[in-house]
């Protein structure tokens, strides 16, 4: 395979579009947590269940003539290999959930990759929307487009007061989890997150790791979601969510000015280490490359270096973690292998100059 | 620096809460820590199902508790669970989870304080209704908006208006009445 090829499995295609503040808000997502009325939940572990939900799905929803939705694949998680499930897991279009209970799930994948639904993960039904840059309220659209779809042929579980009546309590209501994946390394170099943080969990908001509950904010990358699912509208948290997001946005672009004014020699000894790291090393972990891609995507936006593609960091951060080296290898790799290849497929990356 | 409880052994852990803004800090040995409950050792690294059932378990702490005047009602709250799936609550504490529509109608009175307490005290949702499922309810809020204007053009004394909304309102509730018996049956 060639690294371009590997390159454009490694980037959905809706993450090339452009979308606003593209440069700091990396992706909006919304997902919707749907039920079944009639059919115990994945959590009940009931075999005959899934698989009835699992058919059910394959017969109705799968139909190429179906000219409500533009080429949906049907992908039973049986079909693939250990790699393959840990791509689709880097790339977020399934969970790590729907791995570790593969016997009877499935995704239902759109073909530009923006929009994923998860069948028998913890709900029957989980949709999954994308949209480049902030755009929160078309990524709802879509979904709702999507949910009135797939309620067309079956009773969702629903009740007056208590909403979408999803397998866990922290979804009830709306079963609606509105997230943003924003890149924040001003406002980090600055320290100025510590404090915003507590600040904004305080606003019934949760600011976590790029690879959602309880990781760590590798590269600078965080992802903001709506904690309460219940008493608001969808459309209220989001539009909550977006105003958060709005002013981190402009926080960090206030910062980033600050920084370059204040100290434009050391951050520019920042960025060109890290672009030396990355050109030259030949072992490095993700951690590390992590922070590198980060101060080198920072050096992009601020024009202190030119010729490389903005979207290096969506492409790296993707490219580097361990399923997709080991599927670009085709072979299973150990840590220390991993560091290698890791090492030199970015060397090989920033030679494509693009 | 010793103790801040026994006074005997040195100090090893340092707490720090926040509450309501609010500082204080504590410095402890290891064993008045344990004994305070300020430590405990998860066997891997704490997830939000951990915490989610450390909360739903409190829950069930406080109910038998309180069960011990009336140990009658603290049984009866152990034996609950779901007729459709077969999950007890003390599974549903366990793994945070329910198993399947009915589990909140069969842990009814059960579910409402932990909703409160996930959603920072709301119980009742405002968002989106299914179309399909949802169309009973939607034509019970019409019916219920319905009435109110009915109400307003009585009070303004338009009476012909009134009438003709009157039948449609009766017509609307004969309407939802099949359709809830149609759902009911499915």
């Amino acid at each position: 395979m060639t690294l371009e090829s590997f390159i454009n499995e490694a980037i959905s295609p809706w993450m090339l579009e452009d979308g606003p503040d593209k440069d700091i808000v990396m992706s909006s997502r919304v997902r919707l947590a749907r039920n079944f009325a009639d059919k115990l939940y994945p959590t009940s572990g009931n075999q005959e269940a899934l698989e009835e939900v699992l058919q059910f799905i394959k017969e109705n929803y799968t139909d190429p003539e179906d000219t409500q939705q533009d080429a949906i694949s049907f992908i039973p998680m049986k079909n693939l290999n250990m790699i393959e499930k840990l791509v689709l897991v880097e790339k977020h279009l399934i969970s790590p959930h729907l791995i570790k209970h593969s016997d009877h799930a499935a995704v239902l994948l759109s073909e530009n990759e923006q929009t994923s639904i998860m069948v028998n993960e913890e709900d029957h039904l989980r949709i999954q929307v994308y949209y480049p840059g902030l755009q929160l309220r078309k990524a709802l659209e879509e979904a709702y487009y999507l949910d009135d779809w797939l309620e067309e042929k079956a009773d969702y579980a629903f009740d007056e007061t208590k909403g979408y009546l999803t397998s866990c309590p922290t979804n009830i209501g709306t079963g609606m989890r509105a997230s943003i994946m924003m890149h924040l390394p001003a406002l980090v170099l600055t320290k100025q997150i510590n404090r915003l943080i507590p600040a904004i969990n305080q606003l019934g908001l949760v600011v976590r790791g790029i690879y959602g509950e309880g990781s760590e904010a590798r590269g600078n990358i965080f992802q903001i979601s709506n904690q309460i699912t219940l008493g608001k509208s969808e459309e209220d948290i989001v539009e909550d969510l977006e105003s958060i997001v709005n002013q981190l946005v402009e926080h960090e672009r206030m910062a980033r000015v600050y920084i370059y004014e204040q100290s434009e020699i050391s951050l520019e000894d920042r960025v060109f280490r890290s672009y030396g790291t990355l050109k030259n090393s030949r072992i490095i972990d993700s951690k590390e490359a992590a922070i590198c891609i980060s101060n080198l995507r920072l050096g992009i936006d601020l024009g202190i270096i030119e010729n490389i593609s903005e979207n290096i960091l969506n492409e790296l951060m993707v490219l580097t973690q361990p399923g997709f080296l080991q599927h670009y290898a085709n072979k299973a790799l150990r840590s220390d292998e991993r560091d290698i290849r890791r090492a030199s497929i970015i060397r090989e990356r920033l030679n494509l100059k693009k | 620096m010793e103790c801040q409880e026994c006074h005997e052994r040195k100090a090893t852990l340092h707490f720090k809460h926040i509450i309501n803004g609010q500082e204080t800090k504590i410095s402890l040995c290891e064993v008045c820590a344990k004994k305070k409950g300020y430590l405990s050792y998860p066997e891997e690294g704490y997830s939000l199902n951990d915490l989610l059932s450390g909360l739903f378990q409190k829950d069930g702490l406080n109910l038998s508790s309180a069960g011990t005047t009336k140990s009658s009602q603290s049984n009866q709250s152990q034996e609950l669970k779901c007729s459709s799936c077969g999950r007890t609550f003390s599974e549903f504490k366990k793994a945070g989870k329910f198993g399947c529509a009915n589990c909140y109608a069969s842990f009814d009175s059960k579910v409402e304080p932990i909703l409160r307490r996930v959603h920072a005290g709301n119980t009742k949702h405002t968002g989106r209704i299914p179309k399909r499922a949802g169309k009973y309810i939607q034509q019970k809020q019409l019916i219920s908006s319905h009435k109110e204007e009915l109400k307003q053009l009585i009070e303004e004394e338009e009476f012909e208006k009134a009438a003709v909304l009157r039948d449609k309102i009766r017509e609307l509730e004969k309407e939802n009445h099949q359709n809830k018996e149609a759902g009911d049956n499915k």
